[in-house]
């Protein structure tokens, strides 16, 4: 036996008495409305509380266990975890099943995680190694923007998978938009969704009183966006950091406040309906045109299908998303993109090379709102329905999340990040209310294992001497 | 002295930090190719002069005139104007490149300005127009003659945070001298250095104003550097000057010597 056993114990028993004291309250007991005569009751939960008790006793000896080096024992832990929450045994709860093996699964993943790391250093040293990790950091966009070009064709793409590829797609975009000012110009904002809102409304209003279509305001609504972003900064770019962040945070609650009781303008928390979507060359997609119009499927000689609209909306947003990209990465190569950065870096030092800081975050600002803008338009298109419910503090936060776990500044970490955060989600919808905590484990693994999010490398924006093992890429202007 | 015409006049210049006198009426001039140190011990005000001349800093009482395609008052521009367009560069005594960035990118932003002009801001730049790209060729062209100057060509392409402490000192003046500046002011640059990277930064200060014919100030507590490259020398102590000359002169000035080792008045006056 090893003498650090008792040790063990007693740290796992120790961490069972708190997690019992947390729990008793919240899983314990439930109050129950019986009734009017007696009122409240209790509805005694011990046989949960126990269970989950067990499994911290367990998971805690079993981390210890790994943490010291003793792996097998720890592996064997976790198996047997997840063997008993595989098991038909009858707990009270299905949750508790998933609840037991999901304990066991993280266990094993810590207890072998030093080996997959070695394994992985060590495989990342040997030629073919080489080779795949220069084909993926050189063709890995290449080989997703195919992908995503050939998805709506392929057998998957059924009406589910095409809404998820859209929304992905929405957030890429926006996570492109925000990586601008939050990953470039180091400006943390965090009421983002703001510019979106701005980008919705105008042309769920320009559409619906106005009747212009989506391809004319699109670019009205970036403009317009980019203009809010400009007014907003004008005031609050003196301020760093925390302080930049509060402002934004406040100045995305009051366009949403605004939004929710202007109610001559914008029908207040009822939103906006019936906001007509894309037209392809003037046609609409539906299966009845409306007067003086024509409808896509006439116009191509095909047979109506719902899906059609699906796929032109999802093209629209891939084409967006990739314009977003193409110019940031451009941007990234001229003299404003690179002041973004330094600015980012050393803003004192910025200073002192005679750069205008005011007016260089300011670009960056209204920049990354007219993205906003742009997907905002897209997105009362897509929807035809809008009110200030889909424009939510929360909104901001899982565009910034998707940013700092894509690891700041870096394009195809958000891509990556954005289909984490946003299709795990979707496609564990059957976990129900627990799909949520499936996001907190995965936003919490992901900081733990890639702590400068999962792309930390950055990409120099120009390169004196080309890089050795390829010839130089054309363009580069070097 | 000889008779050039000054570059930078600093006149009466106070600077007040509450009840705290930091600069106490001090003037001087500098001149273009010619090294001119500010020199005291700790906490003398030498850092609050650089701060005040580059705008971080606006001066309580004095006039800071510099000449250059016409006159500027310093004090009244705003920060990064100063380096714009007054053309005054300056380093950190801790140093402040951009870390996350590579060599060759730092001494591109320092091109900022001219380079954002060239790119119509952005907008000729972003449609790849042949105008941004010879004005890019030509900054990457001076940024090298620069890499080359300090013997950094070969990590041009590496994050400067990587660098060594001595190297990441040469980029930045190397990067001040990017900006074209006409004044250069470097704060401490010698400090931590081993004697044999002190002497190079020696060889390169005296080529920078020899070769480059620009005026430079300098902030140094190694007196080798002092002594050996300076043209004029100007001693602050609690904020006041207490003496000016050529090194040799400073060297023997009884006021000096009782700054630096704090030697009892009556020895001296006595």
């Amino acid at each position: 036996m090893d003498p650090r056993l008792p040790r063990m114990l007693k740290d796992a028993a120790l961490t069972v008495l708190v997690a019992a004291a947390l729990g008793i309250f919240i899983v314990g007991f439930r109050t129950v409305d019986v009734g009017s005569r007696t009122g409240l009751s209790f509805d005694y939960h011990f046989v949960d509380l126990g269970v989950a008790l067990i499994v911290i006793f367990f998971g805690r000896l079993g981390l210890s266990l790994a943490a010291t080096g003793l792996r097998w024992p720890a592996i064997a832990l976790g198996i047997a975890m997840i063997a008993a929450g595989a098991s038909p045994m009858k707990l009270p709860s299905g949750f508790l099943h998933w609840f037991v093996t999901l304990g066991g699964v993280l266990l094993v993943i810590r207890a072998i995680w030093p080996w997959a790391d070695q394994a992985i250093v060590a495989a990342a040293r040997t030629p073919t190694g080489r080779v795949i990790d220069q084909i993926g950091t050189r063709w890995l966009g290449w080989l997703l923007l195919g992908l995503a070009i050939v998805m709506p064709f392929t057998p998957f793409a059924d009406q589910k998978t095409m809404d998820l590829g859209v929304l992905i797609l929405t957030y890429v975009m926006l996570g492109w938009g925000l990586n601008i000012v939050v990953g470039l110009a180091g400006l943390l904002d965090l009421g983002y969704v703001a510019f979106y809102a701005v980008g919705a409304y105008t042309y769920a209003l320009l559409s619906t009183q106005h009747g212009l279509g989506f391809w004319v305001v699109l670019p009205l609504a970036g403009m317009l966006a980019a203009s809010f972003g400009v007014l907003l900064g004008f005031p609050v770019l003196r301020l760093r950091g925390d302080y930049l962040a509060i402002v934004t945070l406040g100045f995305g609650e009051i366009i949403r406040l605004v939004i929710l009781n202007w109610f001559d303008l914008t029908n207040g928390p009822a939103g906006i309906g019936s906001i007509p979507g894309p037209t392809l060359f003037g046609a609409v997609f539906a299966e009845t045109a409306p007067p003086g119009k024509q409808t896509v499927s006439e116009m191509l000689g095909i047979p109506f299908h719902g899906i059609h609209r699906l796929i032109f909306l999802y093209y629209i947003i891939l084409l967006l998303a990739l314009i977003t990209n193409i110019f940031t990465q451009r941007m990234r190569r001229l003299p404003v993109g690179r002041a973004w950065e330094a600015l980012r870096e050393d803003e004192t030092a910025c200073k002192a090379l005679g750069i205008n800081p005011t007016n260089t975050k300011l670009t960056a600002f209204a920049v990354g709102a007219m993205f906003a803008g742009f997907a905002g338009s897209y997105f009362a298109a897509k929807q035809r329905f809008i009110s200030p419910e889909s424009f939510t503090f929360i909104e901001s936060a899982i565009i910034l999340a998707i940013v700092v776990l894509g690891g700041m500044g870096s394009q195809i970490g958000v891509v990556l990040a954005a289909v984490l955060l946003i299709g795990l989600p979707e496609w564990f919808r059957d976990l129900g209310n627990y799909r949520m905590l499936a996001f907190g484990i995965a936003m919490v693994l992901i900081m733990v294992f890639r702590p400068r999010g999962l792309i930390g490398h950055r990409e120099p924006s120009i390169r004196l001497h080309p890089v050795a093992p390829h010839p130089v890429k054309s363009g580069g202007s070097g | 002295m000889n008779g050039t015409a000054p570059l930078i006049e600093v006149e009466h210049l106070t600077m007040r930090f509450g009840g705290l006198i930091a600069v106490d009426d001090v003037s001087f001039i500098g001149r273009p190719q010619e090294i001119t140190a500010i020199i005291g011990p700790n906490g003398a005000g030498k850092t609050t002069v650089f701060n005040c001349i580059t705008g971080f800093y606006r001066p309580t009482v004095g006039r800071l005139l510099m000449r250059g395609d016409r006159d500027y008052l310093l004090e009244r521009m705003l920060g990064h104007e100063i380096g714009q367009r007054a053309r005054v560069a300056r380093t950190f005594q801790n140093i402040r490149l951009f870390p996350a960035m590579t060599v060759l990118e730092n001494l591109l932003v320092a091109q900022h300005n001219k380079l954002m002009l060239a790119s119509g801001y952005s907008v000729f730049g972003l449609l790849g127009l042949k105008r941004y790209r010879a004005a890019e060729e030509a900054a990457i062209a001076l940024a090298r003659a620069w890499l080359e100057r300090i013997d950094l060509v070969a990590a041009a392409d590496r994050p400067a945070g990587e660098l060594p402490y001595g190297a990441q000192r040469r980029l930045e003046i190397a990067r001040a001298m990017c900006t074209e500046p006409r004044l250069l002011c470097l704060d401490e640059p010698a400090a931590g250095l081993n004697p044999r990277e002190s002497a190079e930064l020696n060889q390169l200060l005296v080529s920078i104003r020899d070769r480059d014919g620009i005026g430079v100030l300098l902030i140094e507590h190694d007196m080798s550097v002092v002594m050996n490259i300076s043209n004029h020398v100007v001693v602050l102590d609690y904020g006041r000057k207490i003496a000016e000359g050529a090194p040799a002169e400073i060297q023997r000035d009884p006021a000096v010597i009782r700054a630096y080792l704090g030697t009892d008045d009556e020895a001296i006056d006595g």
